[in-house]
C-alpha cells in the first residue's frame, strides 16, 4: 500500500496530517494578500507613521539577475494581516517576554471563537460590540473557554478600500468592541487574543472610548494578542476552529504580518 | 496673423514616429551666458564689466577695451528687423525635418546686429521684441517676435518648437490631492491643455476639493502613489505615451533638521516620497517622453519639478526637507541631460514656503498655490528652464548670487 501523507509521523499528528491531506480538515487563510494599496491605520500626520507595503524589485530573469527573481519589501510590523504582541500597547511594556520573539511558541496555535456582528456591523459602522453580544453568544454556544481567540466577524473584509477605512472629517468609522466588553474578555473569560476584520482591533472612533483603545489596552495589558485585517472569517465556524497565527520573530518587535490559518473540521457547524 | 493650432489628429498607427533630433549643439563657455539668459526668461546681452560696452555674438574679451571680465545684462528686448529671408534647404538634419524656416537681422536698440530666427508675424522694417529661448538641444536661440501679441502668435510653427506650450498637450499633475496640484489643474485646463492627468496617491483617504477636481474639464483622475514602483509602472504602461507634460507636484513637508528629531523615519518617508520618489517618476514616464519629442504637435517636450527654493541652500528650520530638495535638484539636473537628448527640457521651478497647513507657523511672505500655477503654465508658454516663484525665492536667488556663506548665516538664524 501506497504511503500517505502523515503516515512517518503516526498517532495524533499522523492522523492530522493525513486529515489535512485528505480534506477531512479544511484550511482557510485568514489572510489579506500584501500589497501597496492595502490602506494602513491612520494618524494624525505629525504623528510617527505606519509604513505601508512596498515592493522593489531586485531583479527579474534579466540583466540584474538572470536566472531568478526576487523583491526587497518594506513596511511596518502593524501592516496587512497583523499581529499585536503585547509590548506593543504601554499597558503592556513592563511585562516579561511581551514581544514577538519572546512569546511561547505554543500560543501560536490556539481554538477560536467566532461572533457573528455582521449584520449589526452592516447597518451601523460605529457598531460598538458589548458585553451583552458576548453573553447572548454564551446563550447559544456555551461559555467562551479560557485560551481561546475570539474573532469578531462585521464582513469589514469584503469591503473597498475607502468603505474600508471609512474615513470622514471626524475620523475613521468602523465597527470595534467596547470598553467593558474587552475587561470582560481579558478578565472574566481570560482569551488568548482578540481578532478582527478591520484595521485595527479597536473601533475607528475608540480614542474617544474610556480608557481609549479598549482592545490594545486590555488585550495588552493582560499579555493578551490581537490580530488585525483577517478575512474570510464567515467561513468559520462559531466554535471548533483552530487558528494558527505565528508572528516573525523580529528580536523586540511589538507585532508582525503574518499568515493566518484556520483549521476546520468537515462539517463543523458555521 | 499665425494660423491657428488644429487640434492634433489621433496618431496614424501605420507610421514610425519621428525621432528626436537636436539643432547644433555646440557652443562656447562664453555663448553659455545667453543660455543662462534662455533659461531664466530674461533677455540679456554680453556686456564688459569694465567698459560696460555690449557686444554680440559672445566672446572671450570686449571687443572695445579688451576686457576679459564679461557679464551678462539685461538689455532692451526692442530692435529693427532689417532683413529677413527664408531658409529652404538645409543640410542639418534637424532643420531639414523643419524647413521652410525664417532667419533674419535685427539691428537691437541695445547695439549689436542679431541674427535671429524670425516669428511669421513679423516682416522686414518692423519693429520686433527679441526673446531667449531654449531651443530642442537645450542651447539658447534668439526670436524676432512681434512687438505686440498677434492672434495665436503662440501657434507659430518656429516659436512653438522653442516653446512648451501646454495647448493641446497632454499633461500629467503627479499629486491632484494638494492645494498646488489642483491649482496647477486648474491653470493647465485654461491654458489649453486637451488632457490633464491628476494623480490621486491613498484614493481610499478623502481630500479636500476632490469634487472639484474631477469637475475639470479634461480632467482624468489616476491612482498614482511615488512611492509605490509596481503601481506607478501599471499607470505608466496606460498613459505614459500619453503624457507630454510631467509636472512633479508631490510635497511632503515636515519641520525640523537632525537633533531634534528621533530616528530617521521621517526622513525615510520624506525621501521615499521625494527624492525616490522623483526617481521612480523618471524610471516610469522618461524613457517614452524621450522617445516622444518629436512626435507631431502635441509631442512630448517638459517635465516640470516643483522645488523649494531651499533646495540651493539649506534652511536649518526645515533642514531634513531642504535635504530632500537638495537631492530632488541633483537629479533633476541629472534627469535635464538624459531627457535632452529627447528633446525633453526639465523646467524647475522654485519657490519659497507655501501658503499651505505644512508652513502655517511660517511668517509670510507666502507663495499662494494658484501663483506657482501661474508662474508654470508662464514658463512652459515661454520655454524657460529656471523659474522663481515668489519674493523668497527671489530673495534666496539674489542673496545666493551675492554672498552664500552670508545667507547660510542668516538662513540659520532664520
Amino acid at each position: 500500500m501506497a504511503k500517505k501523507p502523515g503516515d512517518s509521523a503516526g498517532g495524533a499528528l499522523g492522523a492530522f496530517a493525513a486529515s489535512i491531506a485528505s480534506g477531512g480538515i479544511r484550511v482557510v487563510d485568514l489572510t489579506q494578500t500584501l500589497s501597496p494599496d492595502f490602506p494602513t491605520l491612520v494618524l494624525p500626520p505629525e504623528l510617527g507613521q505606519c509604513a505601508p507595503f512596498r515592493i522593489e524589485e531586485v531583479s527579474r530573469y534579466d540583466e540584474r539577475g538572470p536566472g531568478w527573481y526576487w523583491n526587497n519589501i518594506t513596511m511596518s510590523e502593524h501592516t496587512g494581516t497583523h499581529f499585536d504582541a503585547p509590548a506593543h500597547w504601554i499597558t503592556g511594556r513592563d511585562l516579561p517576554n511581551n514581544a514577538v520573539d519572546a512569546l511561547p511558541p505554543k500560543d501560536f496555535i490556539a481554538p477560536a471563537c467566532v461572533i457573528d456582528c455582521s449584520t449589526e456591523a452592516g447597518a451601523n459602522a460605529d457598531f460598538t460590540l458589548d458585553v451583552a453580544h458576548i453573553t447572548a453568544w454564551e446563550t447559544a454556544h456555551g461559555r467562551l473557554p479560557k485560551g481561546h481567540w475570539v474573532l469578531l466577524r462585521t464582513d469589514w473584509s469584503k469591503r473597498k478600500a475607502a468603505d474600508y477605512v471609512n474615513l470622514r472629517d471626524d475620523g475613521a468609522h468602523t465597527p470595534g468592541p467596547s470598553a467593558a466588553a474587552m475587561k470582560f474578555l481579558a478578565e472574566e473569560r481570560d482569551v488568548i487574543g482578540f481578532g478582527v476584520e478591520t484595521i485595527g482591533t479597536d473601533a475607528g472612533q475608540a480614542q474617544h472610548f474610556n480608557p481609549p483603545y479598549p482592545a490594545h489596552h486590555y488585550m495588552h495589558g493582560k499579555g493578551r494578542y490581537g490580530l488585525q485585517c483577517l478575512c474570510n472569517l464567515d467561513q468559520l465556524p462559531a466554535t471548533g476552529a483552530v487558528i494558527v497565527a505565528a508572528p516573525l520573530k523580529i528580536r523586540n518587535g511589538s507585532g508582525s504580518p503574518l499568515r493566518v490559518l484556520a483549521l476546520i473540521e468537515q462539517g463543523a457547524k458555521t | 496673423m499665425t494660423d491657428p493650432l488644429a487640434k492634433p489628429k489621433r496618431k496614424n498607427l501605420l507610421e514610425r514616429t519621428r525621432l528626436p533630433l537636436s539643432p547644433p549643439g555646440m557652443r562656447s563657455r562664453a555663448a553659455h551666458l545667453l543660455t543662462q539668459a534662455a533659461a531664466e526668461g530674461r533677455f540679456a546681452l554680453p556686456a564688459c564689466h569694465a567698459c560696460g560696452a555690449v557686444h554680440y555674438p559672445p566672446r572671450d574679451a570686449c571687443p572695445k577695451c579688451l576686457s576679459a571680465v564679461i557679464v551678462l545684462n539685461d538689455v532692451s528686448p526692442l530692435g529693427v528687423l532689417v532683413a529677413v529671408t527664408t531658409t529652404r534647404v538645409s543640410n542639418d538634419s534637424y532643420f531639414r525635418e523643419r524647413m521652410p524656416w525664417r532667419i533674419g537681422t535685427v539691428v537691437s536698440d541695445a547695439g549689436p546686429s542679431i541674427i535671429a530666427h524670425v516669428h511669421g508675424d513679423v516682416s522686414e522694417g518692423d519693429r520686433v521684441l527679441m526673446s531667449w529661448h531654449l531651443d530642442k538641444g537645450g542651447n539658447a536661440a534668439v526670436m524676432a517676435l512681434p512687438e505686440k501679441e498677434t492672434p495665436h502668435m503662440a501657434d507659430d510653427r518656429q516659436l512653438r518648437e522653442m516653446t512648451l506650450d501646454p495647448k493641446f498637450r497632454r499633461v500629467l499633475v503627479t499629486d491632484g490631492r494638494s492645494a498646488v496640484g489642483q491649482a496647477m489643474v486648474a491653470a493647465l485646463a485654461k491654458a489649453g491643455a486637451s488632457i490633464i492627468f491628476a494623480g490621486v496617491a491613498e484614493a481610499w483617504k478623502p481630500f479636500p476639493g476632490r469634487d472639484a477636481l474631477a469637475k475639470v474639464a479634461g480632467v482624468e483622475i489616476v491612482p498614482l502613489d511615488v512611492t509605490d514602483a509596481d503601481g506607478m509602472g501599471e499607470l505608466a504602461s496606460g498613459i505614459g505615451p500619453k503624457v507630454d507634460i510631467l509636472i512633479n507636484t508631490v510635497e511632503h513637508i515636515r519641520p525640523g533638521g537632525l537633533l531634534d528629531r528621533k530616528g530617521v523615519a521621517v526622513a525615510r518617508e520624506e525621501m521615499e516620497i521625494g527624492y525616490f520618489g522623483l526617481m521612480r517618476l523618471a524610471q516610469a514616464f522618461g524613457p517614452v517622453m524621450r522617445f516622444r519629442g518629436a512626435d507631431g504637435a502635441n509631442s512630448a517636450c517638459a517635465w516640470v519639478n516643483i522645488l523649494s527654493v531651499y533646495a540651493q541652500m539649506t534652511w536649518p528650520a526645515f533642514g531634513a526637507h531642504s535635504a530632500v530638495q537638495a537631492a530632488m535638484l541633483s537629479a533633476a539636473l541629472s534627469l535635464r541631460t538624459e531627457l535632452r537628448p529627447g528633446g525633453v527640457r526639465v523646467v524647475n521651478v522654485f519657490t519659497g514656503p507655501v501658503d499651505t497647513d505644512w508652513f502655517q507657523t511660517v511668517p509670510p511672505p507666502k507663495v499662494a498655490p494658484a501663483q506657482i500655477a501661474t508662474a508654470v503654465v508662464e514658463a512652459l508658454k515661454r520655454g524657460m528652464e529656471d523659474v522663481y516663484v515668489g519674493d523668497v525665492a527671489e530673495d534666496v536667488r539674489a542673496r545666493l548670487a551675492v554672498n552664500p556663506k552670508a545667507l547660510e548665516r542668516e538662513l540659520g538664524s532664520a
